[in-house]
């Protein structure tokens, strides 16, 4: 975990000022406390994403929210997604595994 | 990166600033490997949009592009992202440490795999619990003929084993074959539930009962009539063709379309008249170009007033 010092020189171009927008708007959760704010390896790359949209992608202000809690969904489904093959690995017969490919290679429902 | 930036971007090479600008975000958009993160070549294509609109935003290296001083790939920059060795975002959002920005529909549960999925789960546990069997979904993909006339056809089991499937006369893609008792084990067993794919023929055509099949005839033919031999599926039969037939015209074949079953009369067969020039008739183009009474005619009169 990093300090806000040390976020400041990860990201190039990334304003503390905006940083703390962020938190306040609880679009990303750091550790710590307010003053003290600790930043997991999953938070400085959420930071440089968010950096990118607004920077490269010219991503509007207000639409960013809206974007990181579709992106929040996208990706709790593909967690979901990535347990449920997981299981399916684990538990299934292979004769069960294959079945399934077979119907989802098919199109069917 | 050796690709024309142009035609990564798709823009003509007279673009404006806006016009690469505009370019290249739709296309970042669509690639941006954080936004994209089923798409495995997202990552690669990000690159290169990248590195084309770092040549064409900058004026000064594009004129050099332009001039040929400098190629699409020598001027590369480091393209967005984390330093290289670093893990993107994608990386944690779908590992464990994800479930921080979870929007939390489950609680916070990340045991709970959503509700189409415990959907899924919790339907099977209850079958179980009523000892019922549950029906079986499987597909059958069947030839025209045997759908047209009717046939049986052997499933094959994804256990080995197999099911004799009864094909109605004239059945369609998307019908629904139920087979009794023939799905799960259980008390009562499940059933079998059969998805009929009617595999596309390549002479006919089927139009609810009736079949269609393209006829080719020369001009000859056509002009003067013929006696031909048309195939319809229940083998050739010879017809008339009459003198004058124009193209599009269609030919009936009274009952040799789908079979009549339960209380449905057999459909007929058509035959549509498909006039054939052939090879180069240098005796009937002679012929056209030399003679003096022909019709004054245009095939195209009214076609302007239409449109």
């Amino acid at each position: 975990m990093i300090t806000i010092e040390a976020l400041e020189l990860t990201i190039t171009g990334l304003r503390r000022q905006d940083v703390e927008v962020l938190i306040a708007q609880e679009v990303v959760r750091p550790a710590g406390q307010p003053g003290a704010w600790l930043f997991r390896d999953i938070d400085v790359a959420r930071l440089r994403l968010i950096h990118e949209l607004r920077r490269d992608l010219a991503l509007h202000e207000e639409a960013l929210p809206v974007v990181l809690h579709l992106l929040d969904q996208l990706y709790d489904t593909r967690r979901r997604l990535l347990r449920l093959r997981a299981a399916l690995e684990h538990a299934a017969p292979p004769e069960v595994q294959q079945a399934v490919a077979d119907r989802l290679a098919d199109g069917g429902p | 990166m050796a690709d024309d930036p142009y035609q990564t971007l798709g823009v003509a090479r007279n673009a404006t600033d806006k016009q690469v600008r505009s370019a290249y975000l739709k296309l970042a958009k669509t690639s941006h490997p954080d936004l994209n993160p089923g798409d495995a070549k997202a990552e690669e294509r990000f690159k290169t949009v990248n590195a084309a609109n770092d040549l064409l935003s900058d004026p000064e290296r594009r004129a050099r592009f332009d001039r040929g001083e400098i190629d699409a790939a020598g001027h590369e920059r480091p393209p967005p992202g984390p330093p290289p060795g670093q893990r993107t975002y994608r990386d944690y959002a779908q590992g464990p440490s994800g479930a921080q920005y979870s929007p939390g529909f489950a609680d916070g549960d990340e045991h709970d795999l959503g509700d189409i999925l415990s959907g899924l789960f919790g339907a099977r546990a209850r079958a179980g619990a009523q000892r019922n069997g549950a029906d079986r979904r499987y597909s059958l993909t069947v030839g025209f003929l045997d759908a047209v006339r009717g046939s049986t056809q052997r499933l094959v089991l994804p256990d080995g084993g197999g099911l004799d499937v009864h094909i109605p006369v004239g059945i369609e893609s998307g019908q629904v074959l139920r087979l009794r008792g023939k799905g799960q084990p259980g008390d009562p067993p499940g059933d079998a539930l059969i998805e009929v794919d009617v595999t596309p023929h390549p002479l006919f055509r089927r139009v609810g009962r009736d079949i269609e099949i393209e006829l080719p005839v020369s001009v000859a033919e056509a002009v003067l009539g013929a006696r031909v031999t048309v195939p319809t599926i229940v083998g050739a039969v010879s017809m008339a063709l009459p003198a004058g037939s124009d193209a599009g015209t269609r030919l009936r074949l009274r009952g040799k379309g789908v079979p009549a079953s339960g209380q449905q009369a057999a459909g007929d067969a058509f035959a549509k008249v498909r006039i054939v020039l052939g090879p180069p008739d240098e005796g009937l183009a002679a012929f056209l170009r030399d003679r003096t009474d022909a019709p004054d005619w245009t095939p195209r009169a009214g076609l302007e007033d239409a449109a």
